[in-house]
């Protein structure tokens, strides 16, 4: 990872600029804050609506979920996890990419992580908010889901703290903690800053509130930047913990296909892949829904594109390691879950997969794909859909044909999968359309830093 | 009308029609409101209130006064002040099929039966059941039952129909009762038996009348050809080495299938040392439970079948069989040989069995067999019969369907049966049933039958009622109610009481009259010792020395013969129709039981469902694949089916079975399947050529349980034949990848005092799912329903696998019962977050329902996928019925729950329990799990491994000791003896089926 992205930075460095010329500290505020600042787009009212639309759908679902019973999904005996698990891993993936690019990235000193880290540090909020539901929805007897957690219960009974559910239980409350405070640490200046200028009274008092008095003193930035670089240090490993540990979910248990020590790492790398994916999925229309060309650069374009590149090599390395281990281990159950991948009734999820991940990704070599906007958000867009793919051959195709032939089944996903899916994804984007609205989705004063006086100042120091 | 009441109207009117003068209409308008609507609460003064009040109080102390009928329900098997709220009494009685009675012993709870078990006293029994009386409890608080006498779909009483019953039998007093039918199915019992006498004696112009779908006709005239007369045939299998069954399915049903099972098993139980087995060939033309035992089985259409027989009767001697020639094709020919010279071999110990439903030649050639082999006597015994009054059930059918038309019947009273639904289609029975003034229908739910009677009265419970019933071999059974009808309803006694005019009309009385003539003196303590054993002992009907009359069969084999030339035809444009009862809901009387529905059938699996089996040859040429829905057209009548593709099942012939598409049943049985009966006639009662199948291009849906089919080379269920056995005794060992050292640093858990072990013998298991349902019972399983099955969430805790071997055609069918195997390294107990899963320290894993949150992650993790959860709130907890059934002793889930095998955890903590206040050691045995309890070959085993004297762990000891997956070092307890065939070692492995040793 570090060489790669030192790499990409000494010969970026000589490549355009990350802050487009002729902007001053006055115009990077003045256009940041415009997003939030100025009357609400026509083009909102629509977008969110059909955001909200989705986020009730979600509701419906949930409410038929909560009153029947988790029997409305398409699981069953062989199939004891389906489309929540899936989702749940797929938004923890996703959610990845905000504090890889806020925490690793400012440690190794990657300026241009400066314009896109607020907007996926919220992602990553949204993402793992959405990914935090689904544990709780697919229990049998979701109201008692309080039981995970080690609460001195009268009872005496603790949670078993063998199960990598309660490490999970652990990890992503962790992780969501952490990054909501980095996050919100991070937009104490903006904050005063929105607090300067609107017009508008109550928000000037929200904003107010919400920036803890913030008077841009150098004591104020000092401990500011002190706060961020600790934090910065506390979630760096997180990055690394959250999705391993969701990877051991899976690794712990002994289903062929789920019992293999290369999932944390690989588990990993998949998430970075697919967050960075979800950061380009959003940022590319965003940028051009507000005309943030000058803070989004093609250069962000073609970086993020590069970590994908890398992250996805990896992925393919997983796939191939798992293929050969399956082989390698002369282990019947391991080499039939293979055939099945392959050749069983999923083929074609695998199929899909393979296209979408393996396929897709080398196009990422070409300059010429990694300088098209439009290219690289395609390719993002496949790398979603891939990895929730991975996510359903490892879950659903492994579990449907394990050890005893006679138990093998088929898992049809039902309407209210495909609802409480599609809800999730309302539910991210109204919450992501809220905040574009709502809070500066770049950060203004590191966008200050980026300039060239900022950065002359910083060369002659 | 009072003053109030007059001013009310004048003040408020509801329409203009009130206040118009016309008294008519007026009078018309006042009925909409019930008398009580007049009394105005307004105005009510105290004196009132306390009249209205204390009237009230009066009649309501009234009600109590209904005399309850005392009935001494006694004598318990335990004295009745042991009655402690939560420890069951257990009561001998019996429940029948097809007149036969099979001896159980009844669980109960504070007087409601919850539990059925096989009374080891009882012949047909030792202590086994079939799933047929696992299921009867369900029947018995089945919530469709009818609850009241209806004329016309109209509520009645029970006096309003004797009101009528009896002036339209005192009319038929004069006539000799000319006009006065009896229709019912067949029956063994000594009370029916005298009471039909004494109608005789009231109506000599009477008649009764049989009707069964299973009547066992084809047996009645083959005993009539061969002896004269009417006997009952009946089997010894401990004395039978080689065992020809002609589509006979012996081993799961019938009457003393139990009995046979555990007899044929006893004879093929192998050990280390221990090397003496029976053999079985089964000719089948549809595959049976029994055929998946055999050790070889030929799956031949009925007409080649027929043709076998013959040439195998033919090799045995049998006169006037040689007429055939040789038995077919090369194949065939060398068959004949083999099973002919076994059976040779083995004269004197053999059995040649045909199946109830198998037509009177088949029957025929298998008794002349037997007496060609010197059997009878020894292993087939000819008895007395049984049945009261034998009779054929067709002929029987025919003449009443002639003298309704005829309009001769002007009274006809239908007890229990459902002929509507199931009488042969060319009689149509139920438009000469029009034709009869007055019928009445005495059933157990509304029906088909019902509906075409002016009176439906409702049938009691066998567990509901005094009777008496035989067994196989003729021992007689009291039946004892365990509770008071339900619902009201009365016993076939009761109402036959009333058409004898007997003073006796309830059931203790009736069948006490008949029991004080036969015990005689000192009755009082003879009947109890009855009711308790549940048998009366030395009652069985002694071997009958009979002639075989040689010439008469002679006469019926040439006949048969000289038909059968044609038939051997193949002809290409038509498919040949076989009929059965359903392994499950049998004739259809079980169409509303939940438990029987959902359990899946010996070679389908299928639930919820019948269907058209086809052999994959005969679907491949028709381009037909499951669940395409086909139109079967025979002669002018046809049906709508969904085909499945069946291995095994003969060419060219279409398998139906009978018991689905009730038209008129409860809410669990509507829906379910289709009906065959329609393309079932007189003539074809068993099989019949000439049958049409037409895609129809539409699809449904069916509930398969298991939809792999092939074991993919994993050694999960083991066998070997018995000279591989013989040769190489660790066999079954050898084959799986054994099991690693233990590669754990800390060391493993000592089990010390008791440790838990279950031993299944896949060699004597029949599959014949009793203790799937035995553990629905015992557990309260809950019923999911078909769409459910269909998505994989069936309940059942222990199930029963099957996998094919070999080729489509001529398959080899293996089966294993598999329940949780209580791993001592369960995978799923670490990963449940919350502990719900758990081991205790005798090495249970333990189910803490209440814990649970239901992640599913241990059912994910269990490589055997025995765990079951609760997708839905699955158990009824709104039926009031319902509730009763449930065994007290184990919770009732909830939705979002967990669940799977205990070990029965519930009975051995009773026996814990129990051994601690005696202060005495565990016996061997002394705890039965409810699966072992009703198994009828003993193939289940548990106890206590760490006793070494225990069976459990001797089993553990023996060669074809095995667990399966015991590679992933899961350390089973639940484990497994491989099953060990005895192939003919002449037949070699020319035909694929014998010799090798099978590792799958």
């Amino acid at each position: 990872m570090r060489e790669m992205c030192v790499a990409t930075e000494t010969r970026t460095t000589a490549d355009s600029p990350l802050v487009a010329p002729g902007h001053t500290t006055a115009t990077v505020t003045d256009k940041i804050a415009a997003v939030v600042l100025q009357s609400t787009p026509r083009w909102f009212y629509p977008a969110f609506g059909a955001s909200f639309g989705l986020l009730m759908l979600f509701m419906y679902a949930v409410t038929i979920l909560f009153a029947k019973g988790v029997g409305i999904w398409g699981v069953n005996n062989p199939a004891g996890w389906g489309f929540a698990i899936v989702n749940f891993v797929w938004w923890i993936g996703i959610g990845h990419a905000g504090t890889l690019i806020s925490a690793i990235l400012l440690l190794l000193r990657q300026k241009w992580r400066q314009s896109i880290n607020r907007f996926a540090e919220a992602m990553t909020l949204f993402a793992v908010a959405c990914a935090g539901i689904y544990p709780i929805l697919h229990l049998g007897r979701p109201w008692l889901a309080y039981w995970l957690f080690p609460y001195p219960a009268t009872t005496g009974v603790w949670p078993q703290f063998r199960s990598p559910l309660i490490w999970d239980v652990f990890a992503i409350s962790t992780y969501a903690l952490v990054s909501l405070m980095f996050w919100y640490v991070g937009l104490i200046p903006d904050l005063a800053t929105l607090r300067d200028r609107t017009q508008n009274r109550i928000a000037r008092v929200v904003y107010g509130m919400m920036a803890m008095g913030w008077r841009g003193s150098a004591a104020h930035w000092h401990n500011h930047d002190t706060a961020c670089i600790l934090l910065a240090a506390l979630a760096t490993p997180l990055v690394v913990s959250v999705h391993s540990v969701v990877s051991l979910d899976f690794a712990a248990g002994l289903i062929p296909g789920w019992h293999a020590t290369i999932f944390p790492p690989y588990f990993v790398a998949g998430a970075i892949f697919a967050g960075f994916a979800m950061v380009i999925t959003l940022a590319i229309p965003l940028r051009a829904a507000f005309g943030l060309h000058d803070f989004i650069t093609e250069r962000h374009v073609r970086n993020m594109a590069k970590v994908m590149l890398a992250t996805g090599l990896i992925v393919n390395y997983g796939y191939a390691i798992e293929i050969f281990i399956a082989w390698y281990s002369g282990n019947e159950y391991e080499q039939y879950m293979l055939t099945n991948r392959v050749l069983g009734p999923y083929r074609y999820i695998w199929y899909s997969l393979i296209l979408c991940n393996v396929v897709a990704t080398q196009f990422l070599w070409s300059a010429k794909v990694r300088s098209s906007a439009v290219a690289v958000w395609v390719v993002s867009m496949f790398i979603n859909v891939g990895m929730w793919l991975e996510r359903f051959v490892i879950v659903v195709t492994s579990l449907t044909r394990d050890f005893m032939p006679s138990a093998w089944g088929m898992y049809y996903p039902t309407r209210f999968d495909y609802f409480t899916f599609f809800g999730t994804i309302g539910l991210f984007l109204s919450l992501m359309f809220l905040f574009v609205r709502l809070l500066p989705m770049i950060s203004i004063f590191e966008i200050r830093t980026l300039l060239p006086k900022a950065r002359a100042k910083e060369k002659s120091a | 009308m009072s003053e109030s009441d007059r001013t009310d109207a004048a003040r408020y009117w509801r329409g203009l029609e009130e206040r118009t003068p016309d008294a008519a209409l007026q009078a018309q308008l006042r009925p909409e409101f019930t008398p009580q609507a007049d009394v105005a609460p307004q105005g009510l003064d105290r004196r009132h209130f306390m009249q209205v009040m204390g009237a009230s109080f009066a009649l309501a102390g009234l009600g109590a006064c209904t005399r309850q009928p005392v009935e001494e329900l006694v004598p318990y098997a335990r004295p009745p002040e042991d009655l402690v709220p939560g420890r069951p009494l257990y009561f001998a009685t019996a429940l029948t099929l097809g007149g036969f009675a099979s001896g159980v012993l009844v669980e109960s709870h504070t007087g409601r039966p919850t539990k059925i078990e096989g009374n080891p006293e009882h012949p047909s029994s030792l202590g086994a059941t079939d799933r047929f009386a696992q299921a009867a409890l369900l029947d018995l608080y089945d919530p469709d039952r009818s609850r009241a006498v209806l004329h016309l779909q109209r509520i009645r009483s029970w006096e309003a129909f004797l009101q009528v019953l009896e002036p339209a039998l005192e009319a038929q007093v004069p006539l000799q009762g000319a006009g006065l039918r009896i229709l019912s199915g067949s029956s063994t019992s000594p009370t029916l038996a005298a009471q039909m006498q004494r109608i005789r004696a009231r109506f000599p112009q009477a008649r009764w009348h049989r009707y069964e779908t299973v009547s066992r006709d084809g047996l009645r005239s083959a005993t009539l050809a061969a002896f004269g007369r009417y006997v009952e045939v009946r089997y010894d299998f401990s004395q039978a080495d080689v065992v020809v069954a002609l589509d006979s399915d012996f081993l799961t049903t019938g009457p003393g299938c139990v009995r046979y099972a555990k007899d044929f098993m006893a004879r093929r139980r192998v050990r280390e040392g221990q090397y003496g087995m029976s053999r079985l060939y089964c000719i089948e033309s549809t595959p049976s439970a029994t055929g998946a035992v055999a050790d070889h089985r030929l799956s031949l259409p009925p007409a080649q079948q027929l043709a076998c027989a013959f040439a195998l009767a033919f090799e045995c001697g049998v006169h006037g069989t040689g007429v055939l020639g040789p038995a077919g094709a090369g194949d065939l020919e060398k068959w004949r040989q083999i099973i002919g010279l076994d059976l040779r071999e083995h004269a004197g110990r053999s059995i040649v069995i045909a199946g109830d439903e198998s037509p009177v030649e088949l029957q025929a050639l298998a008794l002349a067999m037997n007496q060609r082999l010197g059997n009878l006597g020894r292993s087939v015994i000819v008895s007395e019969p049984i049945e009261v009054e034998p009779t054929s059930h067709i002929g029987s059918l025919r003449d009443l369907v002639q003298d309704m038309r005829a309009g001769q019947v002007e009274l006809l009273l239908v007890l229990g049966g459902n002929p509507v639904y199931d009488a042969p289609a060319d009689l149509d029975f139920t438009a000469a049933m029009a034709k009869v003034p007055l019928r009445a229908h005495l059933a157990f739910a509304e029906d088909e039958t019902s509906e075409n009677c002016h009176w439906h009265l409702p049938l009691a419970h066998e567990l509901e009622t005094w009777s008496d019933a035989r067994a196989h071999d003729g021992t007689v059974s009291v039946m004892q109610p365990l509770i008071d009808p339900l619902f009201g309803g009365k016993s076939m006694h009761e109402l036959l009481a009333v058409v004898a005019g007997d003073k006796e009309r309830n059931g203790i009385d009736i069948v006490r009259r008949t029991w004080t003539e036969r015990l005689g003196a000192d009755f009082d303590t003879r009947w109890r010792r009855i009711l308790h054993d549940g048998v009366v002992a030395g009652s069985e009907e002694p071997l009958l020395p009979l002639e075989l009359q040689r010439d008469s069969l002679t006469q019926l084999f040439l006949g048969v013969a000289s038909d059968l030339a044609p038939r051997l035809e193949r002809r290409n444009d038509s498919l040949e129709v076989v009929f059965r009862v359903d392994p499950t809901v049998h004739d259809g009387r079980f169409a509303n039981n939940g438990w029987l529905q959902e359990l899946p059938k010996p070679w389908t699996r299928l639930t919820w469902d019948n269907a058209a089996l086809l052999a994959p040859a005969t679907a491949a040429r028709l381009g037909l694949a499951n669940e395409d829905m086909v139109e079967l057209e025979q002669g002018t009548r046809k049906v709508r089916a969904p085909v499945w593709v069946l291995p095994g099942q003969p060419e060219d012939v279409v398998t139906l079975h009978l018991g689905y598409g009730r038209r008129r049943v409860g809410r669990v049985g509507t829906g379910a399947g289709f009906d065959a009966h329609p393309l079932r006639t007189s003539a074809g009662l068993v099989h019949a050529s000439g049958l049409r199948l037409r895609p129809t291009g539409e699809q449904v849906k069916l509930a398969c349980t298991q939809l792999q089919h092939a074991m993919e080379g994993r050694h999960l269920v083991r066998e070997g034949s018995l000279s591989e056995f013989r040769d190489h005794p660790h066999f079954a060992q050898e084959m799986g990848h054994g099991v690693h050292a233990p590669t754990s640093l800390y060391p493993g858990f000592e089990y010390e005092g008791r440790a838990w072990g279950m031993v299944v013998d896949l060699g004597a298991c029949t599959g014949c799912n009793a203790c799937v349902v035995a553990c629905n019972a015992e557990n309260n399983i809950p019923v999911v329903g078909k769409a459910q099955v269909r998505k994989g969430r069936e309940m059942h805790w222990l199930r029963i696998d099957r996998y094919f071997e070999g080729s489509a055609e001529d398959p080899r069918v293996v089966q294993q019962p598999v329940m949780c195997m209580h791993c001592e390294n369960a995978p799923c107990e670490p990963v449940c977050p919350v502990g719900a899963t758990s081991h205790g320290k005798e090495g249970l894993n333990e189910m803490v329902y209440n814990r649970c949150v239901g992640t599913r992650y241990c059912a994910n993790n269990c490589p055997y996928k025995v765990r079951r959860f609760n997708f839905l709130q699955y158990a009824d907890q709104e039926t009031e019925v319902l509730k009763m059934l449930r065994n007290p002793d184990v919770t009732v889930r909830t939705r979002g729950v967990m669940e799977k095998c205990t070990y029965c955890v519930q009975r051995i903590n009773q026996t814990r329990i129990q051994i601690k206040k005696e202060d005495r050691p565990l016996r061997d045995g002394e705890i039965l799990t409810a699966c072992q309890q009703v198994c009828p070959s003993d193939a289940i085993i548990f106890g206590d491994i760490n006793d070494p004297n225990s069976k459990v762990a001797k089993l553990r000891q023996q060669p074809l000791h095995y667990g399966i997956l015991e590679e992933l070092n899961t350390r089973p307890r639940t484990t497994y003896l491989a099953r060990v065939t005895n192939p003919n070692p002449e037949r070699g492995a020319a035909a694929g089926h014998a010799g090798d040793v099978r590792g799958h």
